[in-house]
């Protein structure tokens, strides 16, 4: 099962940590998984503002970086996303992308593919978790508080075989944090307080941490919880479930 | 473009209580919606139904709406064709004008808002009354609804209090006590349905097999509007109609469930005849773009709509900015795609309200997919000229430097990325 690793531009730019985590986690877990060399960016951020046109190269080039492998793991539900829904179409017409099938977010590869269900490290804190929406909507990592369906979620599952942690939720639990890509930069007054209103939740959990599947939405979180003063850490899920290993 | 949704929602966040009582007034909508989608088994399959319901007639409208035509006229009704929101007025004044109407009682119609009719009618002598409370009320305050299904939301009850004294609908002064201002404007209402010479209802859905018009309301202000007075006029989108009583069950058991959290508006009325000594009733089928719109294969599918506004009501944006930071007179999710399809140079200005959360589509009952039509009309900004141009520069920086590995390694250097982490451990 040959395995590569995608680490979305943001990540590596801004959060190489995550990159580092899923690294480590994925060789614990023994899977044989590469990282391939000059990898950019999806091309979400300028297709979700409305320019499909300047995705479609990196649409291209993806699809050529990651051929031949079983699977393309992220640790990031928007990027995962956006190559599983918006690929196949991104591509010139007739080409069948092999890449938007083989590429998944990496609590569903654990959870899903890998089927992990060993005990892991330890995190012995109180996490509030954010259920990003693209997990919770578009991926299915979780039920939608929208729906009547058995309630799921593959998140929490995978941080129970974390010893000592203990896993909440906020009020509103699957509500957007209000990032969105550019929305944060266009609609800046109401990415602000929606950011908030998200924060603010957490915090009532009494969590010591905030994790989610996607560093954006806790990067947007974090930056409101700087200018708040607000006493509270951000991990991202992979760092918790690498966390002593 | 008339306004920019960004802005608006940027001065609508000032008022940070208001604006705090707007996002849980409407979030409390929401919540009573998932207790009733959670009280239901088959809730998700309900919603499977009415959508591919809604596929089958809007594919095959032509043939649903010829049959509900020679129902509804074998029931003694007369139907109107408007093409277009002008002719329909011209038809309602015309009808108006047969009966020697001076003043039109109205339930609650989203389509004569679309199409402007009040202030038409009232340009031509015709006194126009709503008669559904908070439309009445926006009415007298000379606004337009904030909201499709709650349309005068965002006013409290000082707000009403200080109107109705004003208007001389309530008279003990300081008096803001809901029940009581209710019934004021109902004594005063009662006045108004007694003296109207017509009725005007809209239609949440129209039955081909049977020719029925069904009208769902809270407060059986339509069923005054049509038994009081001699003329019952009906004004209905073409999209409204159903195949059949069987269809209509599906959606009259997610209509109110989705849009109030009840399990069924208070009343239900079914209009298929004008009663005895009645003038016969008219129905006008409105089209105004609506047939053009099932034409386009990214958006038809907004064509779905019921108008239960579980959309707005769940979305972020939308209890956080407000009705009236839209441009278009429908607000929220289905506002913005509905705007889209009505004129886009004009109501661009309102794709930016979307974080992309995909929590309207997942509440629609009629599944409309409501957060990949934006994404898509966010597609054609640039086509139209409507494009943000600091979001397009961004884009082509980006697109520069992610396009080359090399440079966009010089450019992230800074940020100790990841592939040189990756180097070291490696090692």
């Amino acid at each position: 099962m040959k395995t590569a690793l995608f680490i979305p531009c943001y990540v590596d730019a801004l959060c190489p940590e995550v990159g580092v985590a899923s690294w480590k986690l994925l060789r614990h877990l023994g899977v044989d998984v590469e990282y391939p060399e000059k990898q950019t960016c999806c091309g979400q951020p300028m297709a979700v503002a409305g320019f499909e046109a300047k995705a479609k190269p990196l649409a291209m080039t993806f699809e050529e970086k990651f051929r031949g492998y079983d699977y393309v793991v992220a640790p990031s539900v928007s990027c995962a996303a956006f190559v599983r829904e918006h690929y196949q179409h991104l591509l010139p017409p007739g080409h069948e992308c092999e890449a938007a099938g083989r590429t998944m977010d990496i609590v569903t590869f654990l959870h899903d593919i890998l089927k992990i269900d060993k005990p892991l490290g330890k995190f012995p804190y109180r996490v509030s978790l954010h259920n990003s929406c693209h997990g919770v909507r578009v991926l299915g990592l979780s039920s939608p508080s929208e729906q009547n369906i058995k309630p799921f979620n593959k998140m929490a599952d995978l941080l129970s075989l974390v010893e000592g942690i203990e896993v909440v939720e906020p009020e509103r639990k699957d509500e957007c944090c209000g990032f969105g890509g550019m929305f944060t930069i266009e609609e800046s007054a109401v990415s602000k307080r929606m950011g908030t209103d998200k924060l603010t939740r957490h915090i009532q959990t009494g969590a010591q941490y905030i994790t989610g599947p996607d560093a954006s939405c806790l990067m947007h979180l974090k930056r409101i919880a700087h200018g708040m003063g607000a006493d509270i850490q951000f991990k991202h899920i992979v760092e918790i479930l690498a966390a002593g290993l | 473009m008339k306004q920019l949704h960004k802005d608006k929602a940027r001065e609508f966040l000032r008022n940070k209580d208001y604006a705090r009582w707007h996002d849980e007034t409407f979030w409390s909508v929401r919540s009573k919606r998932d207790a009733m989608a959670s009280s239901l088994p088959e809730w998700e399959t309900l919603r499977e139904k009415a959508s591919a319901i809604k596929r089958h007639t809007l594919t095959h409208l032509d043939e649903y709406l010829e049959q509900f035509t020679a129902n509804a006229e074998k029931n003694g009704a007369i139907v109107h064709w408007a093409a277009d929101a002008a002719e329909f007025n011209d038809i309602v004044l015309g009808i108006l004008h047969e009966h020697g109407v001076h003043k039109l009682v109205k339930s609650k119609s989203m389509l004569t808002e679309e199409c402007e009719m009040n202030p038409f009618l009232e340009s031509k002598g015709i006194e126009v009354v709503e008669t559904d409370l908070g439309e009445r009320i926006i009415q007298l305050k000379g606004q337009k609804p904030s909201h499709i299904v709650m349309p005068a939301i965002h006013l409290n009850h000082d707000d009403v209090g200080e109107l109705f004294e004003e208007k001389g609908i309530s008279n003990r002064k300081g008096d803001h006590d809901p029940t009581y201002l209710t019934q004021q404007a109902r004594i005063s209402l009662r006045g108004e349905f007694l003296s109207a010479d017509a009725g005007m209802t809209g239609a949440n859905f129209a039955v081909a097999s049977t020719g029925d018009v069904v009208v769902c309301t809270n407060e059986g202000n339509a069923d005054m509007a049509t038994s009081c007075p001699k003329l019952h006029i009906v004004a209905m989108g073409l999209e409204k109609i159903v195949p059949d009583y069987d269809s209509l069950a599906v959606f009259h058991r997610l209509l109110a469930r989705c849009g109030t959290g009840q399990c069924s508006t208070t009343y239900t009325s079914h209009f298929r005849t004008a009663r005895p000594g009645a003038s016969p009733m008219h129905i006008i089928l409105v089209d105004n773009g609506r047939s053009s719109w099932i034409g386009n294969p990214d958006h038809w599918e907004s064509l779905k709509c019921i108008r239960c506004g579980a959309c707005m009501n769940t979305c972020p944006v939308y209890r956080r900015s407000g009705g009236y930071s839209y441009s278009y007179f429908i607000p929220g999710p289905i506002g913005i795609n509905l705007g889209m399809l009505r004129d886009p140079r004009e109501h661009a200005g309102n794709v930016s309200a979307c974080t992309q959360c995909m929590s309207c589509q997942t509440a629609c009952p009629v599944k409309v997919d409501l957060g990949e039509q934006i994404y898509r009309w966010r597609q054609e900004l640039g086509n139209i000229g409507k494009a943000n141009p600091f979001k397009l520069a961004l884009s082509d920086g980006m697109s520069l430097v992610f396009g080359h590995p090399g440079l966009y390694k010089a450019v992230t250097a800074p940020f100790r990325p990841f592939h040189t982490v990756f180097k070291h451990l490696e090692k």
